[in-house]
């Protein structure tokens, strides 16, 4: 039995140690928000927060989170819609959306710790977030909306 | 209106009361609408209004490019309503939904907001003016006192409204009125840069994709196929997989073997763990290097079809003073949808549900026909979001691994791809060496070009007798009919995928010859965002560029000056050179390049602005114009070219898929990658204001992008790159 904190919520799952954390939330948490892309941490679909700072879900075993806090997209706003969530609809980053959930969390997490970030940092910070549609540019807009700049 | 209505319009009661308009069937066809009672299945309206609002049923499917938000504005536009007030679902699988432009439901070819202009307009007009004549009915009224607007009809003589939610049953008893009037150009709607309809639940998680579809007591299950395309199971050990823990089952399912286990990790550790012989079959020594040295010798042999022939390029290029050659080389390419293939599927002795992200809902439907049995009726497709299309999600491979899994497990099963199987058995962007020779008149034009193109041919694989040959030998026949008639459309607009874009090159050139040499190396390919034009407008805007320079004259207006008979390729050109500042002074080691290509009949150009630094490549700022007609959506428009533009950098500067051995070399984006936000250039949009009829926009913006990048990298290093992706020597 390993136990964790999800979103606020204490959580016991009965799987083995090395299972990653990605597909005990999809299939056995039914917590989908978090996608699989590439199982590899080469994308970022799968992003996370483990106790605050962005993990890639598909390569951490939940062992390694017993204990934790672990922050999903579903878990993000408590309840409401995070400012980068807001500012994702102003501007209408997401096409197809697949990758949109990771893109959040680690904008979120480079804003808990960056609040005005440079354009360099946002780059760096979501340079492991692979988007095939193409939402670049308004991703980087939507980052700095959040954090007060203009977009 | 040049449609006869009678074909495409079906009005009448919609089960459970209210109003049913059905837009674009067939002439002659029925949709399978239910009796009442019977439940959500198959409601096959476009538009259903009842006592809950006003719901649309959009016939295209999602992927991004913000379909339902395009045509939900087309029928709010004439039924006077707010595009958000409207409630969007995605069709189900029947074929009253499918795309007029190929006879098949299917999304693709940047056919939507083209084929659907005119009957989703006339839907909602349709509507509109029954709900006037319920109202009038109702109040005893003179309908011409009788006003539509904001989801309410309005009678301002006596001050009454009703919301059309009220009216709908009335409205089902009114006459289908024989021509509605329809907006010319007064438009509310249409033109404004509308927020997206599906927005919330892609940010807030709750979105529901195919590969998150969840059905009481399902299995997860992997697929081990063979790695050489075509090869089949000669025998396997089971054993290893079966002594995983939460693996249920192993079973031989026509492209391979499946692991079925109780989730999706479980499944691949089984599938991982798998030992299976192959009968590799006759791709079993393909290599891409020798490959290309084959399609050399093709390209120097004297076969091939003859495309276009105008005057006598032979004797003008043996005749000129002034000659340029150039090879051009663009390899295959994965479409990397972010996410991964997968589809689910329940299948009893009288049933058969499908739940997949796919492009096309007939096909699939089709496929789960095939492999069941069941008719039509006893088929239900669901269309679940779909996280990336590009062409992928046109055959429907995955879709019938489901079935199949389902099938023999007699349980729900969700097969997922990892993405290494999704790298490996994709159906490729074909790759293509194009020939170019051009001879060049005393003034510096052009007086002869001939062009020599050897690639496979798609549409002999989707669409032709070489579909049983080329995809894998379980693809069902339906779904190769089906193919074919997008095959057939995709001919009827372009002799050939391979040469789409090479075949009408617009730049005034007397001497013309244009040849394809097909070869069919046994790699799958298929429909990758622009098809053929990703490949043509690489080698023809490049080779332009060589001639230009050769001539000794500005690339943009060497360009312009050779396109006065094709004034919107130059206008929208003529606007990314000035949007651009083209001819400005950069700063040292920066340079501009420009293309302009012509596709799915919009018009597109850009400019890219590269700086070099030793042998890397950066693409500092991108200019991109397009002209697709009538703008629907400004702002989906502009994030279509946005994402044109990086898809489009993405194979100029990083992608290629090889071959060793029968296999793909690559496996994950730690070998083919996507471009990264830190590599993502600033992107400006523009648009050509118009009012022709709109044409596509999902794909004209890729062609230009990587031509305009290797134009500006010979601008800074004076270095030709002719093969992509485009690589410096370090």
């Amino acid at each position: 039995m390993i136990a964790f904190v999800l979103n606020g919520k204490p959580v016991q799952v009965e799987v083995p140690r090395e299972m990653p954390l990605l597909w005990v939330l999809r299939d056995v948490l039914l917590q989908s928000g978090t996608k699989f892309g590439c199982g590899a941490g080469l994308c970022g679909a799968c992003t996370v927060h483990v106790d605050g700072a962005a993990v890639r879900s598909c390569i951490t075993d939940v062992g390694a989170v017993e204990g934790k806090r672990v922050t999903t997209i579903e878990g993000l706003g408590e309840g409401r819609l995070h400012v980068l969530q807001e500012a994702w609809l102003e501007l209408d980053v997401s096409q197809c959306g697949y990758c949109q959930p990771g893109q959040i969390m680690s904008a979120a997490a480079l804003l808990a710790a960056r609040p005005s970030p440079t354009d360099a940092e946002i780059d760096e910070a979501l340079s492991g977030n692979l988007c095939r549609c193409g939402t670049y540019p308004r991703i980087r807009a939507a980052v700095r909306r959040a954090a007060g700049g203009k977009p | 209106m040049n449609v006869t209505r009678r074909d495409f319009l079906k009005v009448g009661a919609a089960v459970g009361g209210g109003l049913l308009v059905e837009i674009w069937t067939r002439p002659g066809a029925r949709a399978a609408t239910p009796a009442p009672g019977q439940g959500p299945f198959a409601p096959s309206a476009f538009l259903r209004i009842a006592a809950d609002g006003v719901t649309f049923v959009c016939p295209q499917v999602e992927m991004g490019q913000g379909v339902q938000t395009g045509l939900a504005m087309l029928v709010a536009e004439e039924l006077e309503i707010a595009p958000s007030a409207l409630r969007v679902v995605a069709a189900p699988a029947d074929r009253a939904y499918d795309n007029p432009a190929f006879h098949v439901q299917l999304t693709g070819g940047s056919s939507s907001v083209k084929a659907a202009y005119d009957p989703m307009r006339a839907a909602g007009a349709t509507a509109r003016e029954m709900l006037r004549e319920a109202a009038a009915r109702t109040w005893k009224v003179p309908v011409s006192e009788c006003r539509a607007a904001d989801g309410a009809v309005t009678h301002a003589p006596t001050g009454r409204r009703a919301s059309y939610a009220e009216l709908a049953d009335e409205a089902a008893r009114s006459e289908v009125p024989r021509n509605p009037p329809l907006r010319s150009g007064d438009f509310r709607v249409i033109g404004k840069p509308l927020r997206r309809v599906d927005a919330r639940p892609k940010v807030d998680g709750s979105g529901v994709y195919g590969i998150d579809v969840r059905v009481p007591g399902m299995l997860f299950a992997a697929v081990v196929r063979c790695p050489v395309p075509g090869g089949t199971v000669k025998g396997f050990d089971a054993a290893p997989a079966r002594g995983v823990p939460g693996v249920v089952d192993v079973i031989q399912i026509p492209p391979g073997v499946a692991v079925l286990a109780r989730d999706t990790w479980s499944a691949r550790q089984g599938a991982d763990r798998l030992r299976v012989q192959w009968d590799e079959g006759p791709v079993a020594a393909l290599d891409s290097a020798r490959l290309l040295e084959e399609w050399r010798a093709a390209a120097a042999s004297d076969e091939g079809k003859g495309i276009r022939s105008e005057g006598d390029a032979a004797r003008a290029l043996s005749g000129a003073s002034r000659k340029v050659e150039a090879t051009y080389h663009a390899p295959f390419l994965a479409h990397a949808t972010l996410e991964p293939q997968n589809a689910t599927a329940h299948v009893t002795a009288d049933r058969c549900e499908v739940w997949a992200p796919t492009q096309g809902p007939g096909p699939a439907k089709e496929t789960a026909r095939q492999i069941t049995g069941l008719g039509a009726d006893q088929i239900q497709v669901h269309t679940t979001l779909v996280g990336g299309g590009f062409g992928r999600r046109i055959p429907q491979d995955f879709v019938a691994e489901a079935v199949w899994c389902a099938k023999a497990a007699g349980k729900p099963v969700k097969v997922t791809w990892s993405r290494e199987d999704d790298f490996r058995h994709d159906v490729y962007r074909p790759a293509a060496l194009h020939v170019l020779s051009g001879a060049l008149a005393a003034d510096g034009s052009p007086a002869a070009w001939s062009h020599r193109i050897v690639t496979p041919s798609i549409m002999k694989q989707a669409g032709g007798e070489f579909v049983a040959a080329t995809l894998p030998f379980w693809v069902p026949t339906g779904v190769k009919r089906a193919l074919g008639r997008v095959a057939s459309y995709f001919m009827s607009r372009a002799d050939e995928s391979a040469v789409e874009g090479a075949d009408k090159v617009p730049y005034a050139v007397p001497n013309v010859s244009v040849r394809f040499v097909a070869r069919e190396p046994g790699v799958p390919v298929g429909f990758w965002r622009s098809v053929g034009h990703s490949h043509t407008a690489f080698a023809v805007e490049s080779f332009v560029d060589e001639l230009a320079h050769a001539a000794g004259k500005d690339p943009y207006r060497y360009r312009q000056g050779l396109l006065a008979g094709a004034p919107r390729n130059r206008a929208v050109l003529d606007l990314v050179a000035a949007r651009s500042g083209w001819g400005e002074p950069l700063p040292p080691g920066r340079a501009r390049g420009i293309a302009q290509h012509a596709s799915f009949d919009s018009f597109a150009a850009a400019v890219a602005e590269v700086e070099v630094k030793g042998s890397a490549i950066a693409v500092r700022r991108v200019v991109i114009g397009l002209d697709c007609g009538r703008v629907v959506n400004p702002n989906l428009v502009a994030a279509q070219l946005e994402g044109s533009v990086v898809f489009g950098l993405g194979a100029a500067l990083k992608q290629e898929i090889t071959w060793k051995r029968g296999r793909v070399e690559q496996s994950n984006f730690n070998d083919f990658d996507l471009l990264r936000i830190d590599e993502c250039p600033v992107i400006e949009v523009h648009l050509v204001p118009g009012d022709a009829p709109p044409t596509g926009v999902g794909e004209p913006g890729v062609p230009p992008v990587a031509p305009a990048v290797a134009n500006a990298v010979f601008a800074a290093t004076g270095k030709r790159l002719r093969s992509l992706p485009l690589r410096l020597p370090g």
